[in-house]
């Protein structure tokens, strides 16, 4: 079968969508075309070369000339060549791809919170921060930990913010430690906070039921242990069974216990890190709480804190003062991560969530993220093995390995493959503890049909890997653009435009 | 899949003796492990590499791995080819796919490594 054939018999289910070779932005329009005429001149003209001199402009930016027609084309193109949740199935395990209410893009647009400026007087803008107050209280009562900065921007962030907590609390007990333990299905984003730390990473090896080797940890446990990075549930979407040993034995050295919160949205309103015996806790805001994230950002990673570490934490933080609320710094604080308030429009959107929904409705959503992946888990149990195969959270995590052994298709493989399908592939090769990895997810929001048809269609992609593995070597087919050389085109990145002579296009 | 002529080390790389120069790559089962490399970071000739040191990163569809040296020596000449095409290591390992060329210090080095035996006996024990 030629590739042509291929793609003519198999992108019927997701149709071939427009190919991503229009012209630049840069290269549509005229000289004379504009969007925008600029005002009459209503001041003073000034002569630039007499004010400026030598810093003056020798020629004008090369800037887009282009009508308001040609923009809003241009920018329509580029994002039908995009995908998004409100595209379709986005089962991308661990980053936790939720649909993102509308509701919440209204609150952010609304003009007293978005025509605010950070340098504002704070009598002038008591709403937002008691809407920054309202999100610390309601994170402390999802996290069990009492003390709450907003500041750092995303999730990796509030991680090094978290540690370097723990790093200022043992420094401050006079001693900052050496080593951090860091288990081996943790996220990447573990072992680089503890080495940006400064502190020594130390890995500790899981058990047969996908939790902490408890044994293991005992052994690496002294008193030069700082901490204990653990993400409950892991990423293996696994809730660990011996939390509470696990975070007592940590203690019992001196050494704290830091929650990666990247999988809080499993558990919210059923059991808190607190309890659990947590010291520190990061939330993405854009996984849990359902802000916009995927293609960069911008996202919230806010850290929760025991009593012990709160005069420890970043600031600004928002406190009660004289009946109203106002920007205040903790007392030992490790400093500013984070220009100006954190990513406000972000922090607006998730009280908006967690306020339109409620507690009661955290609860139900978690559950029902639960009870989604545990269901598409029993559709494909018999043609997608899971190993650690029990009960899990909000996402799980299959092997494609079998497939691979059986027909030589790789994960890799099914993945584009299901682009074909219009649905984007979830997490592949991670963890790194399991074979051929594919990490699903596919959040409380989904339809019981949605959810079907996804695994109707892994299904399919397993008959058509065995009846011809090349037609899944080289999808997809009928994607904007087909497999990309992503390698170099990170470490050999081209970003910005020059005029050609017309020749390349 | 391990060639008999070949020398291992525990860290996947194989090495051949050619005199006092030993060519270095990864094995076939280091290949296999990663999946698709898509980019290989290679140091320049000239450079001195250690024994149980890194001498530069493959890169996978997977992760990024760092290659560690069998020996120690000096490079006297590099794979440039799979600057262009690095998927060459996954199709030929043991031939086009080298990564390396050193001048050894002490070839005594390349015979304590495990021959094809041996390794294949360890990675058994590891998987």
């Amino acid at each position: 079968m030629s590739d042509a054939d291929r793609i003519d018999a198999r992108t019927a289910e997701a149709g071939t969508r427009e190919p991503l070779t229009g012209t630049l932005i840069f290269e549509r329009g005229a000289e004379e075309s504009r969007c925008v005429e600029p005002p009459v001149l209503d001041v003073p003209s000034v002569d630039l070369e007499d004010v400026l001199g030598g810093h003056a402009r020798a020629m004008a930016p090369v800037l887009p000339h282009v009508t308001e027609v040609e923009l809003a084309r241009h920018y329509e193109h580029l994002a039908s060549a995009n995908f998004g949740v409100d595209s379709g199935f986005y089962p991308l395990g661990s980053c936790t791809m939720k649909y993102n209410p509308k509701v919440d893009e209204w609150a952010c647009r609304l003009p007293g919170f978005a025509r605010i400026h950070p340098y504002q007087p704070e009598e002038t803008v008591q709403g937002a921060l008691e809407l920054m107050w309202g999100l610390q209280e309601a994170l402390a009562e999802v996290a069990g930990l009492p003390a709450v900065s907003l500041q750092p921007a995303a999730g990796a962030h509030g991680e090094l913010t978290g540690l370097l907590t723990i790093r200022a609390y043992h420094t401050a007990n006079g001693d900052p430690r050496r080593r951090v333990l860091v288990p081996d299905s943790a996220h990447g984003t573990n072992p680089a906070t503890v080495a940006m730390c400064g502190y020594e990473v130390v890995q500790v090896p899981s058990d047969e039921r996908g939790g902490v080797d408890v044994a293991a940890l005992k052994r690496l446990l002294d008193i030069d242990v700082a901490a204990l990075m653990l993400t409950n549930p892991n990423t293996l979407g696994l809730f660990d069974e011996n939390i509470l040993e696990i975070t007592s034995a940590v203690h019992e050295v001196g050494a704290l216990a830091y929650c990666d919160g990247a999988n809080l949205n499993a558990i919210m309103g059923w059991s808190r890190p607190g309890d659990m015996g947590f010291d520190a806790l990061h939330i993405n805001l854009h996984k849990t709480f359902a802000t916009p994230h995927g293609g960069g950002g911008p996202g919230a990673g806010p850290v929760a804190v025991s009593d012990a570490l709160a005069p420890y934490l970043p600031g600004p933080v928002v406190a009660q003062r004289d009946g109203g609320f106002a920007f205040a710094y903790p007392e030992r604080s490790i400093g500013r991560v984070r220009s100006y308030a954190g990513n406000f429009g972000v922090l607006v959107r998730a009280y908006t969530y967690i306020r339109a929904v409620g507690g009661d409705g955290l609860r139900d959503i978690s559950g029902q993220a639960v009870l989604s992946a545990n269901y598409l888990k029993t559709l494909l149990a018999d043609a997608w093995p899971v190993p650690y195969d029990r009960t899990c959270m909000h996402e799980f995590v299959m092997s494609g390995g079998p497939l691979r052994k059986s027909t030589g298709v790789r994960t890799l493989d099914v993945a584009k493959r299901l682009l074909d399908y219009g649905i984007h592939p979830p997490t592949v090769y991670f963890p790194l503890i399991v074979d051929e990895a594919m990490m699903v997810e596919p959040t409380e929001t989904e339809s019981k049909e949605t959810l079907e048809r996804f695994a109707a269609v892994l299904r399919r992609i397993a008959e058509e890997a065995a009846e011809d593995s090349g037609l899944l070597h080289g999808a997809p087919y009928s994607t904007p653009v087909r497999r990309l050389d992503e390698a170099a085109a990170v470490k050999n990145a081209d970003v910005a435009w020059s005029p050609g002579d017309g020749s390349e296009r | 899949m391990y060639p008999k002529e070949l020398k291992y080390d525990r860290e996947h790389e194989w090495v051949r003796l050619d005199g006092d120069v030993a060519t270095i790559g990864i094995s076939d089962f280091a290949q296999d492990q990663l999946g698709e490399v898509v980019y290989v970071d290679l140091p320049s000739v000239g450079e001195a590499v250690s024994t149980g040191e890194s001498f530069g990163e493959v890169e996978s569809v997977k992760s990024v791995s760092e290659l560690f040296s069998p020996i120690s020596g000096e490079i006297v000449e590099v794979n440039e080819a799979l600057e262009d095409a690095p998927e060459t290591v996954n199709e030929d390992c043991y031939n086009a796919g080298w990564m390396i060329k050193v001048k050894v210090e002490d070839t005594a080095e390349v015979e304590a490594l495990m021959d094809a035996d041996d390794y294949e006996a360890y990675i058994a024990e590891e998987a």
